[in-house]
């Protein structure tokens, strides 16, 4: 009995000793996770659930972030920048390789999923990788224009409208029942309206899009600027300020995060817009694209259509954040959300 | 800075007669604000305005600057009635109210800008803000100021327009004694030099026996003015007068904050 519990307590502190030992090299930790993926992908065969690719593109892949990762690795060693931050992203993509790794085991090692609609990652960077052009030049460029239209249109006609209702009293009269009602309806609930109404379905969706934004954009300007404390524009008509001045030179300015709070609301449901009419109207853009996939059963293009729209949603969300910390820094201390 | 003017003041004269203001408030009960109040402030006269909290003092001077329409009466600059609020009346209110979205170069030259007089006045900017002591703090953006220092940009904001009256709702308020003494004498400085009418509210009665041609006592219910007491002092004035202590006293028993008559027998 005594003999077990020190043998017990002996693994134990080989164990503890390990962890700590894992601790020390965390810089290490991504190459070891993405080594790990290697070894099991080299020395475990194929399940045949998982169709063949042409290239053995999974393994592209691990090789790639293997080099990157170990020059990361080894450039951190000669640069403390870079290894501030390999020790601030190290935990994140030990796991984002841990979770791929096993999506890899799940899927083409084993054939624990239905292949059908699981394909393995190899697959689906085959589908991004055949169908690229055409997934960025067709799909996204279609979405891309169909979502300028709308969003630019929308913000903009949202700022204005925000701006004559928190300014005009006959304006507030007649606009705020209208944005009460017509606001809170979800812009998809006008699709079979819109899709026969409009000439195009690009007008169409357009549409939708510009009332998606448009709304959050108009109350959240308008209660903005309905917010500014009176005070202010009393100093800047004490300073000589004229009515249009202190409209855009102190109620604007003043009502700014309020408004940016209404173009991120705009922002999202502009993105759930754009999909929702891709794939109900709209005969191409992204949305369309995994629509027809969906439909063809061919899942690794869906899922390579999902991936081109997260990192394109992705990106315009980080520049609009971006936007936002520029044209907001003069505030202090507020809630960043 | 503008070349200082010369001989007296010629404008700058305000007249207000009969000047009556009622608030409503949100459970009905109305409130005098203002009952009937006579005064006439020469061109380029420092007046201070001093009495008890909630007396209406803050309420006269955002009628002389036009910011509300009075019930009754009339108030005139050089015989012009008063509309409106225009930049001949630069108000400094009591709190700074800087704009928190401008950095405090930008907040100074707010003015300027309104006017489309930035491009020819730019220098006067950085003069202002030498004026307050905040020349390096023209990138800062109010809220990394103390509140002091935002009074005193808040100060140069409104000096910058060079408005013939200045309106000043305790402006000194927030700084401690020193940065006080030092402001009451750029202030006066500024004042000479400028031949600006100054009204400024305090609730400091040496500031406002320092600072003053004349003290306006006002008191409230009902809100009027209570008496006016000329001090025809030379400047520069030394803080510490026999004469100042004597009309402090004088003040203090207006306001009934004058404590005892009898001789004080802890004789120095
Ligand atoms: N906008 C307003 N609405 C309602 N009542 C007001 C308003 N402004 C002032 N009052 C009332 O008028 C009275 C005088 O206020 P005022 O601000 O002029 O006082 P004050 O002398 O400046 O006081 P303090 O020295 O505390 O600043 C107060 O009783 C106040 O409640
Ligand atoms: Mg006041």
């Amino acid at each position: 009995m005594n003999l077990f519990i020190t043998k017990t307590m002996r693994y134990l502190a080989t164990a503890w000793a390990a962890v700590k030992e894992l601790r020390r090299v965390k810089l290490w930790w991504v190459p070891m996770t993405i080594g790990i993926a290697i070894l099991l992908e080299l020395l475990l065969s194929n399940h045949d659930s998982q169709p063949a690719t042409k290239y053995a593109y999974y393994r592209y892949l691990v090789f790639i972030a293997l080099a990157f990762f170990l020059t990361l690795a080894v450039g951190a060693k000669f640069f403390p920048r870079w290894r501030e931050k390999l020790l601030h992203i190290s935990a994140f993509y030990t796991a984002v390789f841990l979770a791929l790794n096993i999506y890899h085991l799940a899927t083409q090692k084993f054939g624990l999923l239905p292949a059908l609609f699981f394909p393995s990652p190899g697959r689906i960077l085959e589908a991004l990788v055949v169908d690229f052009r055409y997934l960025i030049v067709d799909c996204l460029g279609s979405s891309a224009k169909l979502l300028a239209w709308g969003y630019f249109t929308g913000a903009i006609a949202g700022f204005f409208t925000g701006i004559a209702v928190g300014f005009n009293k006959t304006a507030a009269y007649w606009v705020n029942p209208l944005t009460r009602i017509i606001g809170p309806i979800p812009p998809t609930a006008w699709i079979p309206i819109v899709l026969v109404a409009f000439p195009t379905t690009f007008s169409g969706g357009a549409f939708l899009i510009a009332l998606a934004v448009w709304f959050p954009a108009a109350v959240m300007t308008g209660s903005g600027i309905a917010n500014v404390p009176n005070a202010y524009f009393e100093v800047s008509s004490t300073l000589g300020a004229s009515r249009w001045r202190q409209i855009f030179y102190v109620g604007i300015p003043a009502a700014m995060p309020s408004i940016f709070i209404g173009l991120f609301t705009g922002t999202c449901s502009s993105f759930i817009t754009l999909m929702t009419a891709e794939m109900l109207g709209v005969k191409n853009g992204i949305g369309w694209y995994v629509n027809w996939q969906r439909e063809m059963l061919s899942y690794a293009n869906v899922y390579a259509g999902l991936i081109i729209i997260a990192i394109t949603f992705y990106l315009l969300i980080t520049l609009l954040f971006r936007l936002r910390d520029v044209v907001l820094v003069w505030q202090k201390g507020v809630i960043k959300w | 800075m503008v070349a200082p003017q010369t001989g007296a003041a010629t404008i700058g004269a305000i007249n207000i007669r009969g000047v009556k203001k009622t608030f409503t408030h949100q459970d009905g009960s109305i409130i005098e604000a203002l009952s009937n109040v006579d005064l006439s402030v020469a061109a380029g006269e420092f007046i201070t305005l001093i009495g008890p909290s909630g007396c209406g003092k803050s309420t006269l001077l955002r009628a002389i600057a036009g910011l509300h329409p009075v019930d009754a009466g009339e108030l005139t600059l050089d015989g012009e009635p008063i509309t409106g609020p225009a930049a001949e009346r630069g108000l400094v209110f009591q709190d700074p109210l800087l704009f928190p979205w401008l950095n405090i170069h930008d907040n100074v030259a707010f003015g300027l800008k309104a006017r489309h007089l930035y491009r020819e006045h730019k220098a006067e900017v950085g003069q202002f803000l030498k004026l307050v002591g905040l020349e390096t703090f023209g990138k800062s953006y109010p809220h990394q100021l103390s509140g002091g220092m935002q009074q005193r940009a808040a100060l140069a904001r409104a000096l910058v327009n060079q408005p013939s009256v200045l309106l000043l709702d305790e402006p000194l308020g927030a700084l401690d004694a020193f940065t006080r003494m030092n402001m009451q004498d750029e202030i006066i400085r500024i004042w000479q030099e400028r031949k600006t009418t100054m009204i400024m509210v305090t609730h400091d009665v040496d500031e406002a026996v320092y600072l003053a041609d004349r003290v306006v006592v006002m008191c409230p219910r009902p809100a009027r003015i209570e008496e006016i007491i000329s001090v025809k002092r030379e400047r520069p004035r030394a803080r510490s007068h026999p004469d100042f202590l004597q009309l402090r006293g004088k003040l203090l028993k207006i306001l009934d904050f004058g404590g005892q008559e009898r001789e004080p027998e802890y004789r120095i």
